[in-house]
């Protein structure tokens, strides 16, 4: 986002007026051993989970796993079934949605069409009984901060989709929430746009210092963006942790393949030392890192495709024979497809500048990665099928 | 054209005097006004608003029918709106088209048939009045079917789906999220209401009062059936000049100013509440 002095200016007062270490006590949240049930499905399994206030939060995870219902439950659409949410510290059981300190950006925006933009804008104000004066230029002060000067008096329907998501951001900021809930806000948006409004978003929310929790099944945007990642499926969490942790670190092998790609060579545990394993598979014996706790023989060997290397000649352990199938250009680099003698796919993926000294079809090449790059998990079949 | 020719034919005889057979055609029939003057003539007493003031007897009739034409609108619109509100939060579409077969059944029976049950409930002797007396609500019968104690139960009764159809499907198109987001920015239940909901659900608030109001203004059924001695509907007197007094005539011409005015009320009452036309038909 382009950052005027003007709005920049406005941001003190755009926020809140309480103190700033006020703010940032009231805008933490703590999940505790929360559950939700529809009937008798379990939309939410017993989920912990803490969230700093000034965060941003991003929670990661297939459509379905109940993403949703952990912002309803946190903004007061819905009862959790078991457990305790708190907000600021605060327990909010029995405190409704236009209550609690927390705004939510929905899934559809949900802005008011019959109203015009700086109406949609200060609507929560007009709740709280300001007057119109001071709402029209809280509004028009918002609409600054999200760079839509002008359009106060336009209608929702006269906007277009990345406008109307700044619309819903400042209707959402104007009432000075503490907590900040986004739901898969830019799923509707082109890839250009999407892009240029997680930039804003992230500038919104360092400048607001509110705290936002973000939800998305897009990896990318999760890691792009947030503090902290959490990742989650069938109602459960998964791993919590920074996004460079998840994507080098993943505590299992679901996380591994939902965020980013990743090559699995499926085998028996032969030893352990030093914080290194040995996997035998019929393609041979491999050495990666074991940073997670590994039960039982039966595991997997994950490594990222940027971090495999195609050679003509075996160099070192790690390699594995096969023969280039394929070869697709994907912008910034290109991802080549390897097959194994046991029909095994192997995805590499190579800087643009290498292209031209790729090995031909025809030959077999050899397939290296290093073994600080690749780790060992627990073999999770059950779960890869989801 | 066989819409259109009876309707011309009432509008030509609304211009000419009611003469006895053997003259029309004659030289007395030519066209006038005289028919419409009657309406403003026979001054009657009339108490409007604590005020006494003389009103021609037919313009007289014609306001109380108005006023309470509006009455049933209104008491319809408040009842038809909760109603509408709750099915909408708590009947899934899939179970909507069986709902609305079983609340459309009692049109299947005719309105004579409706009326007739409504003035036996209704009726000094009749089953309301046992049911409360034995309930100990209340000691004596009461009469319910007094002034316009009846037609105003009957129109509510006959109506009230008009005002519900409209309403429900203008709800069920409203976005549950635009609920939840006023709520979330801190609105109140009614403020939720007032501010998202009745605006989204004007179209149908409007065209659902449109249609209770000429309906119940254009009833000629209830006001026959469950009208007391003293209550007398618009719709009646030209009923009796057409009928009873054979002036087709004038008759003509009441049915006329009876539309005229009516969409006049209605287009007075859309002005006064900032509705426009193309609200009613989206
Ligand atoms: N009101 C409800 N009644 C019954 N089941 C529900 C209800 N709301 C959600 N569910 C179920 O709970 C599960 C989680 O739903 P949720 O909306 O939280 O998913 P999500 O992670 O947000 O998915 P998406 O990415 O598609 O939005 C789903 O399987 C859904 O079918
Ligand atoms: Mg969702």
């Amino acid at each position: 986002m382009r950052v005027s002095s003007h709005s920049r200016n406005l941001v003190p007062q755009a926020i809140s007026n309480s103190a700033d270490s006020e703010k940032r006590s009231e805008g933490s949240v703590e999940l505790e051993h929360v559950s939700c049930r529809f009937g008798s499905f379990r939309a939410i399994e017993d989920l912990s989970l803490t969230i700093r206030a000034g965060e941003f939060f991003s929670i990661l995870g297939p459509s379905g796993c109940g993403k949703t219902t952990i912002l309803r439950m946190i903004s007061g659409f819905i009862d959790p079934s078991a457990g305790t949410i708190r907000i600021g510290g605060e327990d909010v059981r029995g405190k409704r949605a236009n209550q609690r300190p927390t705004s939510l950006i929905f899934q559809n925006l949900a802005l008011f069409p019959l109203m015009r933009v700086w109406e949609n804008v200060a609507f929560g104000l007009e709740m709280r009984r300001v007057p119109r004066s001071i709402r029209r230029k809280r509004a028009e002060e918002l609409l600054a901060l999200v760079d839509l000067v002008g359009a106060e008096e336009k209608m929702v329907s006269q906007l277009s989709g990345g406008q109307r998501q700044r619309v819903a951001i400042a209707r959402a900021l104007a009432v000075e929430p503490s907590v900040m809930l986004l739901d898969e806000p830019l799923s509707a948006l082109d890839l250009k746009l999407r892009q240029h409004m997680r930039a804003e978003l992230r500038s919104i929310q360092k400048r607001t210092g509110v705290t936002f929790i973000y939800i998305t099944h897009d990896q990318s945007e999760a890691l792009a963006m947030s503090d902290r990642v959490a990742v989650m499926n069938k109602g459960r969490m998964l791993q919590v942790a920074p996004p460079h942790e998840i994507y080098h670190n993943p505590s299992s092998g679901f996380v591994a393949k939902f965020v980013g790609e990743t090559n699995v060579i499926e085998g028996k545990l032969v030893r352990i030392a030093d914080g290194f394993g040995t996997v035998e598979s019929p393609l041979g014996q491999h050495r990666a890192r074991v940073s997670h706790n590994v039960q039982g023989e039966s595991v997997a060997l994950y490594v990222r495709p940027e971090h495999v290397d195609v050679s003509r000649q075996r160099q070192g352990d790690n390699a594995i024979e096969a023969r280039l199938q394929d070869v697709s250009f994907e912008g910034s680099f290109a991802l080549v497809k390897a097959v194994t003698a046991h029909g095994h796919v192997f995805l590499v993926a190579t800087d643009n500048k290498d292209l031209q000294r790729l090995p031909s079809n025809t030959e077999n090449v050899y397939l290296h990665f290093d073994e600080q790059q690749a780790f060992l998990l627990q073999s999770d079949r059950e779960q890869c099928i989801t | 054209m066989l819409i259109i020719l009876p309707n011309i034919a009432l509008i030509e005889s609304s211009f000419r005097p009611y003469l006895p057979l053997n003259e029309i055609d004659g030289p007395r029939d030519s066209y006038t006004l005289a028919n419409y003057q009657r309406f403003l003539s026979t001054p009657v007493g009339f108490d409007i608003f604590g005020m006494s003031i003389d009103v021609p007897i037919h313009l007289r009739i014609f306001i109380t029918t108005v006023l309470y034409s509006i009455l049933v609108t209104a008491i319809i619109l408040i009842i038809g709106y909760p109603a509408a509100y709750y099915m909408t939060k708590t009947i899934s579409p899939s179970n909507m088209a069986l709902f609305f077969i079983v609340l459309t059944v009692p049109m299947w029976v005719s309105e004579i048939l409706r009326s007739f049950a409504w003035f036996t409930i209704l009726s000094f002797k009749g089953p309301l009045n046992a049911l409360l007396i034995e309930m100990g609500v209340i000691d004596s019968e009461i009469r319910w079917i007094r002034g316009y104690n009846g037609i105003v139960i009957g129109l509510v009764y006959t109506y009230m789906l008009f005002m519900v159809f409209p309403l429900y499907s203008s709800m069920q198109s409203l976005d549950k999220n635009q609920i939840e987001a006023a709520q979330d920015l801190g609105a109140s239940w009614w403020r939720t209401h007032w501010r998202v909901i009745v605006p989204h659900c004007k179209p149908g608030i409007v065209s659902g009062c449109v249609m209770v109001f000429m309906l119940s203004a254009g009833s000629l059924l209830v006001p026959s059936l469950l009208g007391s001695p003293n209550s007398l509907w618009f719709t009646q007197t030209i009923q009796q000049l057409m009928l009873e007094a054979l002036d087709w005539n004038t008759g003509a011409a009441y049915s006329l100013l009876f539309l005229l005015l009516c969409t006049f009320v209605v287009a007075g009452m859309m002005w006064a509440f900032k509705v426009k036309l193309s609200n009613i038909t989206n």
